[in-house]
């Protein structure tokens, strides 16, 4: 259980919320007023973020230890974003840890000096493994107090509370969330098998939810983050294994032939998979619990990969229905199917952008292996990775602003993450084997 | 006893001549009755002469059977190394069927001549055992979408199946599977391992 408090001026809002799937009641006096920076922007310019030592607020030795532990989790959670630069704490002016973290502590101009367009403080209370973190967001320039929360918990739920307030500098500067609250799946290769794992948003924590001892791939979440669709040889076939991860249920999806390539509608509990019992690889509409609703496309040849706009109106996919794979765009409403890909003979592997304009897809040319984004209307067309191994499966951050996908540039597959628009290129993590099909849940948008 | 009484008369000494007679008789008569047991003796020594007459036809008879065995052994073991020969070769062949694959170009399930030609060579080995049923697997090389390369790799096997179907083999005796990029031959990443890895490839059930 946490508990979190809004601070604004003056005015102390209590709240509850289970740290888990419930929230118990919310509210947020600070509203995104004015979006300072456009995560789409290719030469984004990052906002400089003074983040100083955390004030240890009753003296106690593990208060300094926790502090300091929390100042690195958050640190490295805004490098994350990619649009946020922590100035180096060498240039500080102010010690806000022997001062105070509050906005009578602070000298603002010590602050604006430096660069510094906005001021993280912190406070650490720890007693019996309870601990609260007073989090404070500043303008230096206008000299306010942006947004204060007071987290309450256990020291194990340290990383969660930090990463929640990062969720709200994300929302300061951006108008959303960011991918702090979303959970990354991917598939990794366990001795000659392949499982499937699920960590935080950055690689953090890892643990494997398949335990079929078989090849098992392309994991999807649903849009409540409850439900993990993938494709297993299980039980010698391709199928489809529509999983909860709350609950010990799920579904199976085991026609004769291919169930393959599962992508969930947004916000609804049905996906759209490629079967082949027709003798022809084509998209289905399946129910979550693996029924089908119906046949998209009919076409003779390959139909795989559908994948969602952010409505559920419409589906990108690949075809090879004019002799190479190329992605297209089907209006669901109407049937209708228009080529987007023109460039290169071999483009597969599509992912609608959550902001809803932009694909990002896997492209050949010349025998690299990279990938590109293209506006939904064929135009703006930029190539992301280049010369750096093969790079393959992009995933977006639910925020628009990173993708994620796998990359062979440093020997053996590893998930990656980059900005939108290929900025900041760097491996998650490190684990044993091959790691592929990163793919982020949709997070707690609200946090 | 008897010789005081040879001594004491005429008569006395008549009486054991008898007695000597009598004796030499008997005596006679022990010798004729030996010599009859000799008789019987000589004919078991014919008998003995005749057995080894059967011996000997025996003896041939064996060497002549001993001879047919090693004339039989001979042509056992003959024909065993002839069947040994055939089941390398046929076991050779079903090596071959299990061994050699289908090739195909990249992004393709198009049969290549080639590939045509190895699935003659599997339909007739098919034909020849007839009781056997199969699993077509198709496979890609690990280049280009996962996703993608699982849809490439049933459409292998299956171009490889109905090459078979037209080549005349019941299809009930065929199934496919496509495992895309899961099961490389070749791990290796270039040219010559993509190659060998773009392949539909024969389990024998």
């Amino acid at each position: 259980m946490i508990k979190k408090e809004t601070m604004q001026g003056r005015a102390l809002l209590i709240l509850f919320l289970v740290f888990g799937t419930v929230v118990l009641g919310q509210a947020h006096t600070v509203l995104a007023q004015h979006v300072y920076i456009n995560i789409n922007e290719p030469f984004l310019r990052k906002v400089p973020v003074a983040v100083p030592g955390f004030k240890s607020l009753t003296g106690g030795a593990n208060e300094d230890s926790l502090g300091k532990e929390a100042r690195t989790i958050l640190v490295n959670a805004l490098d994350f974003t990619g649009y946020i630069a922590v100035l180096n704490p060498a240039s500080y002016i102010e010690n806000l840890a022997e001062k105070g973290i509050t906005q009578a502590d602070i000298n603002f101009k010590n602050w604006t000096v430096i660069g510094t367009e906005l001021l993280v403080t912190c406070g650490v209370e720890e007693s019996d493994g309870d601990i609260q973190l007073k989090l404070r967001l500043f303008d230096p320039f206008t000299e306010r107090l942006v947004v204060g929360k007071v987290y309450t918990g256990r020291i194990a739920d340290l990383r969660r509370m930090v990463h929640r307030f990062c969720g709200e500098i994300s929302f300061h500067l951006t108008g959303k969330w960011g991918v702090f609250s979303s959970s990354l799946a991917f598939v990794s290769t366990v001795d000659k098998n392949k499982e499937i794992f699920v960590s935080e948003f950055d690689g953090y924590n890892p643990r494997k939810v398949t335990h079929h001892n078989s090849i098992s791939l392309s994991p999807a979440w649903s849009s409540d983050g409850k439900w993990l669709a993938y494709t297993s040889y299980a039980g010698g076939n391709p199928d489809i294994y529509i999983k909860n991860l709350y609950e010990n249920r799920g579904h199976l999806v085991s026609f004769k032939g291919l169930n393959i390539s599962p992508a969930w509608v947004p916000g609804s509990f049905s996906l759209a998979a490629t079967l082949s019992f027709e003798n022809d690889q084509e998209i289905y509409l399946l129910t979550g619990t693996g029924k089908i609703i119906k046949r998209l496309t009919s076409s003779w040849g390959i139909d795989v990969s559908p994948s969602f706009s952010p409505d559920g109106k419409k589906m990108a996919f690949v075809s090879k229905r004019a002799g190479t794979p190329q992605i297209y765009i089907q209006d669901l409403e109407r049937g209708t199917a228009a080529r987007l890909t023109f460039t290169g003979g071999y483009n597969t592997s599509p992912a609608w952008s959550p902001e809803g304009d932009k694909i990002a897809y896997v492209g050949i040319t010349n025998g690299e292996i990279n990938i590109y984004i293209i506006g939904i209307d064929g135009t703006g067309l930029v190539q992301l990775t280049s010369k750096a191994g093969d790079n393959e499966d992009p995933s977006w951050s639910p925020d628009a602003s990173l993708i994620t996908f796998s990359s062979t540039r440093e020997g053996g597959a590893a998930i990656f993450v980059m900005t939108a628009t290929g900025g900041d290129q760097r491996r998650l993590f490190s684990m044993k084997g091959a790691q592929t099909s990163p793919v982020w849940s949709f997070g707690n948008e609200n946090n | 006893m008897n010789f005081e009484m040879i001594k004491g008369g005429r008569m006395k000494k008549q009486v054991v001549m008898n007695l000597v007679l009598a004796l030499m008789i008997s005596g006679l008569v022990f010798t004729v009755s030996c010599a009859k047991k000799q008789v019987v003796s000589d004919s078991s020594v014919v008998a003995i002469e005749d057995t080894t007459d059967a011996d000997a036809r025996a003896a041939a008879l064996e060497k002549q059977r001993a001879m047919e065995e090693e004339r039989l052994r001979q042509k056992a073991l003959q024909e065993a190394s002839l069947s040994e020969a055939a089941r390398a070769q046929k076991a050779a062949a079903l090596e071959k069927f299990v061994n050699q694959n289908v090739q195909f170009d990249f992004d393709s399930s198009e049969l290549t001549p080639m590939a045509r030609a190895i699935l003659k060579e599997k339909a007739l080995w098919l034909g020849e055992n007839s009781g056997v049923r199969i699993i077509i697997e198709g496979h890609c090389d690990e280049r280009g979408t996962l996703e993608y390369n699982l849809a490439l790799g049933e459409r292998r096997a299956a171009a490889a199946q109905k090459y078979l179907i037209d080549l005349g083999i019941s299809q009930s005796r065929m199934s496919t599977i496509s495992y895309g990029e899961e099961r490389p031959l070749d791990p290796a990443q270039n040219a010559s391992a993509w190659a060998k890895n773009r392949r539909a490839q024969f389990v024998v059930k």
